[in-house]
């Protein structure tokens, strides 16, 4: 029997709900799994997930965790596992969890399988699998451990419901002065947005290279994303311009959203970008090369001057 | 101060893996994986500075791999080390097989791509710093050491934008695609590189055995997405996104 416990994210103020969507896998393994949360001033956080059908809530709410540095995040985390008996320690893909979990493995000696859009049973092992090379491959791949560590992508997983009897509250002390101490934050850019997050949203407008300057950018992508109340993503090639800052990059290295409607404004479709988009349901793009990869994927294609369309587009939207 | 970076040889990703019946077969040719470079030229850019005195670079797998080892050398490193070992290994047993290496070489800081371009797993730097008890600082694009290098302090490239953090020496760092833009080999770096050392190891020299623990069965290209239709105007696409799509 397996026994999961699932690493929960939260931005200090509430949960982030893409981290949930990891449940759903730990519910597709047979055994009771267990949510974990750290960091400190928990309650109002702890308090919303307790009704997700996992067998314990462990919280360890210490200053110390305040921020999440991976030397002591990793440490309070393997201890965790053992505490629990864990057999699979699980986390939805994020910047959070591929910073800390691997470390988290190294120390409880286990493999780590990164990014798993499906499980499958083969004889008596569990079969994964996930996308390599930006997407343009899945493999299945098996584990021969007693125990190991997974994240999962956001989008293969459906979000949780939230209808369970409240679960017990573990809380277990954190011993912070025996603590790794050899990293430290300094500091974090606080970027207040009206928009939703990228990769929640229903409606996402991403942009390229031939917006040209953030201005452009602002005024095109930013208001056809506004008008239709979405998320704004870019390519590679617009955050290393300068247009947007690098949370807005879509793709291989950058996040990964699958909305009801994604729009591409001159996006020609880098494999790398197109790895981050091809599960969403509706993709329109608008590009004035014909020949742009973009178009052998995309739903609904404009071929035309994204300076004409797009003001247009918004116009028509705002209209209606 | 000493560096080792690691690097991986990766198919190119600028060229399209050719796919027959199922099966991957990598005609491709072969490069330092896009990560690694960075890592590499951010470790020639410290050195350039006068901040490390020197850069040994670190690789795992096949004979094939001098390839890339020759092209790191070529790049600036200055000797370059093969832990010669040709079976599929996992991120697991790379970090394994690392830290064996630097016990040895006891590195001050160990530079590595955040992830390799073929597998995508994003996960040797972090273990090694968890088996050797080090700090970490992941998906980095800045780094500047302090305090007569006893700290560096790096910004990261996270989900809510950039973090900054600051560790102590000896640390792990892994690096993003916006830290540095990678040099070409010059002819000369070429011509130097002919005489440069590249040491192959094995597993049994560095006192250790290993063994893989996850195993890739297939490979297969995912269901393509059909194109859809093109459009002539925006008045069609809204009306297709609302009566059709039903996302308006």
């Amino acid at each position: 029997m397996a026994k999961t416990l699932v690493l929960i994210e939260h931005d200090r103020q509430e949960v982030k709900r893409p981290s949930l969507h990891a449940i759903t896998l730990a519910r597709q393994f047979d055994g009771e799994y267990g949510l974990l949360v750290l960091g400190h001033r928990l309650d109002e956080i702890v308090k919303s997930l307790v009704c997700f059908g996992a067998s314990v809530t462990m919280v360890a709410d210490d200053p110390a965790l305040a921020e999440p540095l991976a030397d002591r995040y990793a440490t309070v985390i393997a201890d965790a596992a053992r505490k629990f008996g864990a057999t699979i320690l699980l986390a939805t893909s994020s910047t959070f969890s591929k910073d800390i979990l691997p470390r988290a493995a190294a120390l409880l000696d286990a493999p780590m399988v990164t990014d798993v859009l499906a499980i499958e049973r083969k004889d008596d092992s569990i079969v994964y699998r996930r996308p390599v090379s930006a997407g343009s491959m899945v493999t299945t791949v098996t584990v021969d451990s007693d125990r190991c560590v997974l994240t999962a992508r956001a989008t293969a997983f459906e979000p949780p419901e939230a209808n369970a009897a409240a679960c017990p509250i573990e809380r277990f002390a954190v011993a912070a002065s025996s603590l790794p101490n050899g990293m430290q934050f300094i500091s974090r850019e606080e970027r207040a947005s009206e928009r939703p997050d990228l990769t929640e949203a229903r409606v996402v407008v991403s942009g390229g290279r031939p917006l040209k300057n953030k201005e452009t950018f602002d005024r095109l992508v930013g208001g056809l994303a506004d008008v239709l109340g979405g998320a704004v993503g870019a390519t590679r090639a617009a955050v290393d311009a300068g247009m947007v800052p690098n949370d807005y990059q879509i793709g291989q290295t950058g996040k990964i959203v699958a909305p009801q409607l994604y729009i591409g404004i001159g996006i020609s479709g880098a494999i790398q970008h197109l790895a981050g988009i091809k599960d969403s349901r509706i993709i329109v793009a608008i590009n004035k090369d014909p020949d742009a990869p973009i178009f052998k994927m995309a739903t609904y294609g404009l071929v035309g001057d994204l300076h004409q369309i797009v003001p247009q587009l918004i116009e028509t939207l705002h209209k209606s | 101060m000493k560096i080792l970076v690691a690097f991986k040889r990766v198919p190119d990703p600028n060229d399209d893996a050719p796919v027959g019946g199922g099966a991957l077969v990598s005609t491709a040719k072969s490069v330092i994986n896009p990560f690694d470079q960075i890592a590499i030229e951010e470790a020639l850019r410290i050195r350039e500075r006068g901040e490390a005195t020197e850069i040994v670079g670190a690789t795992v797998g096949a004979p094939s791999v001098d390839e890339q080892a020759r092209a790191a050398l070529a790049m600036g490193v200055d000797r370059a080390i093969r832990i010669d070992d040709s079976r599929a290994l996992d991120p697991y047993a790379v970090a394994r097989i690392l830290r064996a290496l630097i016990a040895k070489e006891a590195p001050d800081v160990v530079i590595m791509g955040k992830q390799a371009v073929d597998d995508d797993s994003n996960q040797v730097g972090q273990m090694l710093a968890g088996l050797l008890a080090w700090p970490q600082a992941t998906f980095v694009s800045k780094i500047e050491f302090l305090n007569d290098r006893k700290r560096v302090r790096c910004t990261r490239e996270t989900d809510a934008g950039l973090e900054v953090v600051e560790t102590t020496l000896p640390c792990i760092i892994t690096t993003d695609l916006r830290l540095n833009e990678p040099r070409y080999v010059s002819l000369p770096g070429l011509i130097r590189a002919r005489r440069k050392p590249i040491e192959i190891l094995t597993c049994d020299q560095l006192g250790m055995t290993v063994r893989p623990l996850t195993t890739v069965l297939s490979t297969a290209r995912p269901p393509k997405r059909a194109a859809g239709t093109r459009l002539q105007s925006v008045e069609e696409l809204i009306v297709k996104l609302k009566q059709e799509a039903k996302v308006l």
